[in-house]
């Protein structure tokens, strides 16, 4: 990659590579070492998954004793949420963000290169535990008072380690808010930002609001283990209840923090694998701010059983929220209908997401109805649940988003027969290790229990369980084979290597320091498309979308190329008015198909002054639709 | 708020200090303030599950402080000091926005004098805090006695630490101050102090009412 100096005394001063990133400020290489990092705390929780499966897999004690179990699934959920799915969307949004919305960088990127460099030091506190031979095992959820009779420092790292991940979160939450109001490019109103750019602005503001009250929590912990506090404690008059009520407050909106993101991702995906706009993209909006909203008024839900809270209120605000979620589902599916698919990696892991998040949100709507939550509260119905909604849900999307941006973050595409196995795997050990748990929850297993008895009759169910984590397990081996011969290929994916939308795919893969050497002007929520092919949409059309203005502003009278990014094409000649745009025949209203689209090796085109010729079709009652 | 009114104004447009380097919404609120306003709206949430625990707590009780130690005499929280800290604190609020004011007026030297005096009555509060701390530890009143210990020394305590914060905020615009960096036009870090130290400050008051008013 050819480096670009930016002042006269950067290629003075050598420094070495190590240093650069060590010291780094680039909202791009800070992203990728928050997905690295995070990657690796995936491949570590994922291990601590597997010896929890290898020891569920069949009654009786096979390789650790209980003491040790919970260490395990304490370690996997803290590591699994806070180490790995947090960093890792945060990772993306560090990368994508900024350059989504036409941004050089971060609004505060020294506060970004904090809020990265707190992850790591908060996972070796956390893992240190092994070192000092004291692990926390009061689950992810630190119950008091468990968390509080539990001796020893495993505890205290597990609660210092959280306060550092929570700080990290909120100064990284603040840096996207204030990113996303001040630094968007000119025309980039907010009802044109990209759909992953609004989820991760409510999601920072879920971090912003819900994050602190969990900090507050922690330390209250922390008092009352190290201080003799009485928070949490009835002989002194403490409430143990009210760590429930405060860490829920956080919990329940941290799950839309975990998901959130991933949703925005698959709603990038689909548009651009199924050659049409997003569907419904105001609706989209309203419900991803809707869910947000929400999602501080349904904490209790998690805890309908201490009978301490008021369950009609809860039931009806938990069932309330399941419509903006049902309305993204319609965005989706209406989505890709009778859209040009293509089903590459990332599609299919955006499609997996749909069908996996499908049956989570059901699992979900189900444990919303007090009775039944009565019913199997704490069973593997509830593991079954979350695993749907976090390894179904964002763990998909998480792929979805490596392998759709790998190419603008190194400038390569992954394998794609590689990367179809890795979803294939992957689908099937997703469902095959937690659809049975439902199963198992219904029948009574209750959850973090290390040990069950040979006539229990879970042993088939569990053993199914098990295979399928397994499966999970080595899904992964293509995924590192493919990023090993993917570092080691070419790197010559181009700009625009999937004929997408949004501004990132203007920049070079990868960007360049100062990202576009054109500050972009936006004229539509698919900046990137009216580039490329806004010369090919019927005039009347043209006069009330967004690439009018462009076509009109860009040529004729006015004859500037104002909006071009860096890489872009100037869609027609100068002189045309915007008449000569009314096309007749139906090939030239739509375009022809993507044919060709590829070159000889497979690989798609940047994008090239050849591009407009290849027109993508274009629906045009889709795009009436969607310009309302 | 006062302390908002000057941040949004027209001011903006002639202030060379503003987001150049950013492209577009050059309008609004200036980006460093930004961020100093979305940290107190998470510090808010932080003091929030503290007073909820403060209520929580309270709520399950008839007498308060509670009686958890049969026979034990009621313990009463004097109200003398906390008087005087709560109007030392509100003053240092009036003269920190008045060092605000005066460098909106390009008036160097009078912001200075102003920050002095904010320091200095910073400074005195944490040091009555000590003082009022050691007089309750004397009186039995300790963080392990029960819940109303724990949640005295708990929010008092964090409400303390981020007075520390402020007080090291304003020393650093103060050295600043004194070697020249504010001008009229150019002051963000002053105001972004200002309003946290104002924050601080409201969190102090909604603590004096809670815990020694509403006894």
């Amino acid at each position: 990659m050819a480096t670009t100096v930016l002042s006269p005394r950067a290629g003075v001063y050598q420094r070495s590579r190590i240093y650069e990133w060590l010291t780094t400020t680039d909202h791009k290489k800070i992203g990728i070492m928050y997905v690295t990092a995070a990657f690796l705390f995936f491949l570590l929780g994922g291990v601590l998954a597997l010896f929890i499966r290898a020891e569920l897999a069949a009654p009786g004690t096979q390789f650790v004793e209980a003491q040790s179990y919970n260490q395990l699934f304490t370690m996997h959920g803290t590591t699994m949420i806070f180490l790995f799915v947090m960093p890792m969307l945060t990772g993306f949004g560090n990368y994508i963000v900024p350059l989504q919305i036409g941004a050089a960088d971060m609004a505060f990127p020294r506060i970004n290169a904090l809020s990265f460099w707190m992850v790591p030091l908060a996972g070796l506190l956390l893992f240190s535990g092994y070192i000092v031979m004291d692990v926390a095992r009061a689950g992810w959820t630190s119950y008091a008072p468990l968390s509080i009779v539990e001796q020893g420092p495993g505890q205290d790292l597990w609660i210092v380690s959280l306060i550092l991940l929570g700080t990290s979160s909120i100064l990284g939450a603040i840096n996207f808010i204030a990113t996303i109001f001040k630094m968007r490019a000119p025309g980039l109103t907010l009802m044109r930002m990209p759909i992953f750019v609004w989820t991760v602005l409510v999601t920072s503001f879920l971090l912003l609001f819900a994050l602190p009250s969990f900090t507050a929590a922690t330390a209250m912990l922390y008092i009352d283990r190290n201080y003799g506090g009485g928070f949490f404690n009835p002989a002194m008059g403490g409430n143990p209840i009210l760590w429930q009520h405060i860490f829920w407050f956080f919990g329940h909106p941290e799950v839309y923090i975990l998901i959130l993101p991933a949703m925005g991702v698959v709603s990038e995906v689909l548009p651009v694998f199924s050659r049409k706009p997003l569907f419904g993209y105001r609706a989209f909006v309203i419900a991803t701010a809707l869910i947000g909203f929400y999602g501080f008024g349904v904490w209790a839900h998690h805890m309908f059983t201490t009978g301490a809270v008021f369950l009609p209120f809860f039931a009806f605000f938990t069932f309330l929220i399941s419509v903006p979620t049902g309305v993204k589902m319609f965005n989706w599916i209406f989505t890709m209908w009778r859209g040009r698919i293509r089903l590459t990696t990332p599609m299919l892991f955006a499609i997996g997401f749909i069908a996996n998040f499908l049956i989570g949100g059901l699992d979900g709507a189900f444990a919303a109805v007090v009775p039944f939550d009565y019913a199997i509260h704490d069973t593997y119905w509830v593991v079954a649940h979350m695993h749907y909604v976090l390894v179904g849900g964002s763990l998909f999307g998480i792929f979805a988003a490596l392998y759709y941006w790998f190419p603008k973050m190194f400038g390569a595409r992954l394998n794609e027969g590689l990367g179809k196995l890795h979803f294939v795997l992957l689908f099937v050990g997703t469902n095959l290790t937690f659809f049975p748990q439902h199963l198992l929850g219904l029948d009574g297993m209750i959850r973090r229990i290390n040990d069950y008895a040979p006539d229990n009759g879970w042993t088939e169910l569990n053993f199914l369980s098990s295979v399928g984590a397994f499966t999970i397990g080595i899904s992964i081996l293509p995924l590192l084979w493919n990023l090993f011969i993917t570092f080691r290929g070419p790197r010559d994916a181009g700009a625009d290597p999937w004929d997408a939308n949004t501004l990132e795919w203007a920049a070079a893969s990868p960007p360049p320091p100062y990202n576009f050497e054109v500050v972009p002007e936006v004229r539509s929520e698919r900046p990137l498309f009216d580039l490329k092919y806004g010369h090919l949409l019927p005039a009347h059309q043209v006069r009330k979308s967004g690439a009018s203005r462009v076509l009109t502003q860009g040529l004729g009278a006015h004859g500037g190329d104002r909006g071009v990014a860096t890489g872009g094409v100037i869609p027609a000649a100068p002189g045309t008015t915007h008449d000569e745009f009314r096309l007749d025949s139906p090939e030239e209203k739509f375009g022809k198909p993507v044919e060709g689209h590829e070159d000889e090796h497979g690989r798609p085109r940047g994008i090239t002054p050849e591009a407009p010729e290849k027109a993508a079709p274009i629906d045009p009652s889709a795009r009436a639709d969607h310009e309302k | 708020m006062t302390a908002r009114s000057g941040v949004v104004g027209p001011r903006r447009e002639d202030d060379p200090g503003a987001a150049h380097g950013a492209h577009g919404a050059e309008s609004g609120v200036n980006t460093a303030l930004l961020g100093m306003l979305l940290f107190i709206g998470s510090e808010a949430m932080f003091f929030a599950a503290l007073f909820g625990a403060y209520f929580n707590s309270r709520a399950q009780f008839q007498h308060w402080p509670p009686p958890i130690h049969p026979g034990e005499t009621e313990f009463h929280l004097d109200l003398v000091l906390p008087v005087i800290v709560t109007a030392i604190l509100v003053i240092s609020s009036l003269t920190m926005q008045w060092a605000v004011w005066r460098i909106r007026a390009g008036d160097r030297t009078g912001m200075n004098r102003a920050l002095i005096v904010t320091l200095l009555l910073g400074v005195v509060f944490l040091f009555l805090q000590v003082y009022d701390y050691a007089q309750l530890l004397g009186e039995g009143l300790r963080i392990n006695r029960d819940i109303f210990g724990t949640l005295f020394y708990t929010l008092t305590g964090f409400h303390g630490a981020h007075v520390f914060g402020g007080v090291v905020g304003i020393a650093v615009i103060l050295s600043r101050g004194l070697a020249g960096q504010f001008s009229a036009r150019h002051h963000v870090a002053v105001e972004a102090v200002s309003i946290y130290w104002h924050f601080v400050d409201v969190i102090w008051i909604l603590l004096f009412l809670t815990i020694y008013i509403l006894q």
